[in-house]
């Protein structure tokens, strides 16, 4: 190399570092993939929270749907709620994964709070939990027609996240949908 | 204050482990030990399920017991987990197309770092041995001249 040459060496070296470092600015070190993006939802036999009737994959698939992973525990999941409702009236379907919490605490949010869910699959040993690779809560899924985990958020969904995020693959997922 | 850094210990150290199971065999006990410190909390990420406390640590190390117990290999064991939570489970991930540059980059570095090392010696010794009779005897005249400031 020309000695010219070598003395930008420097230079390029700092350019190239830089370039990594400013990438990292936006990055965030805590977000996890999910392991089941296009994968089925997991099947499961549980109980509804409302009344104790049986459960299984078969009962909450068909259509497009979001499941959101809550417990009474998670304060987020009491900030998220009201989005939920207004996501619900809007026509989205919601299915509640009650994630190792107590029946009853449940019961008394939902009354309290307003319950925007289809239905509350009670998942008190986290089983069904572990299955999607739930790692706390609230988690939401959105799940196509046939039943495949299309998208998977860790956080509250409010409605920056599902205006950015998720409204445009829950499009997609329901005009797939409509297709023969 | 001996005693007091030794109590910091023991508290610490309580305060990381909850929960103790059976194991049948000591062999299995030996396995989820170290299964449980090579598999690492998807919480919170810098630390193994061994040492956390979050609630996902102790329902993986109760799948690991159960597994082990059922009489689950090392390698059932890990893919169960790896399929759920992905490859972040593992502190020693697996060899793949994904994980490669991960491997291979301080084996590269390192040769880098050696060549480049060899490359500046090299031209070290070359530089010395380069200077022609006309610059040593302009050195030494350097050399020789008297300090003017001095």
């Amino acid at each position: 190399m020309a000695p010219r040459l070598k003395l930008f060496l420097p230079l390029l070296i700092f350019v190239v570092l830089a370039g990594f470092l400013y990438r990292g600015l936006s990055l965030d070190p805590m977000a996890l993939p999910s392991a089941l993006i296009d994968k089925p939802l997991p099947a499961f036999t549980l109980t509804a929270l409302a009344d104790g009737r049986e459960l299984s994959r078969e009962d909450v698939i068909g259509e497009p749907a979001l499941f959101n992973v809550w417990a009474t525990w998670c304060i987020s999941c009491r900030a998220e709620h009201p989005y939920l409702q207004q996501l619900a009236d809007r026509g989205v379907p919601i299915y509640g994964i009650n994630y190792k919490d107590e029946d009853e605490a449940a019961r008394r949010w939902l009354r309290e709070l307003g319950d925007p869910y289809r239905v509350n699959i009670v998942d008190r040993e986290g089983t069904l939990g572990v299955d999607l690779g739930v790692y706390g809560a609230p988690e939401t899924y959105l799940v196509d027609a046939a039943g495949v985990i299309r998208y998977r958020h860790v956080g509250v969904v409010d409605d920056r996240v599902w205006r950015d995020t998720l409204e445009p693959i829950w499009h997609e997922v329901l005009a797939m949908g409509q297709q023969p | 204050m001996l005693s007091l850094c030794a109590l910091l210990l023991v508290s610490v150290h309580s305060g990381a482990v909850i929960e103790t199971y059976e194991f049948s065999t000591p062999a299995l006990e030996a396995r989820y030990q170290l299964l449980s410190e090579e598999l690492r909390c998807p919480k919170c990420q810098n630390q193994n399920i061994a040492d956390s406390n979050a609630p996902i640590s102790q329902d993986l190390r109760r799948l690991l017991h159960q597994q082990l117990e059922a009489g689950a290999s090392d390698e059932e064991i890990l893919e169960f987990m790896v399929a759920r939570y992905g490859e972040f489970v593992r502190y020693r991930p697996a060899f793949n197309t994904v994980t490669a540059v991960l491997w291979l980059a301080p084996l590269i570095l390192l040769f880098a770092g050696v060549a480049g090392l060899l490359l500046i010696l090299r031209g070290r010794r070359d530089g010395a041995a380069s200077l022609t009779e006309a610059d040593q005897a302009k050195l030494a005249a350097l050399l020789q001249t008297p300090e003017k400031d001095a």
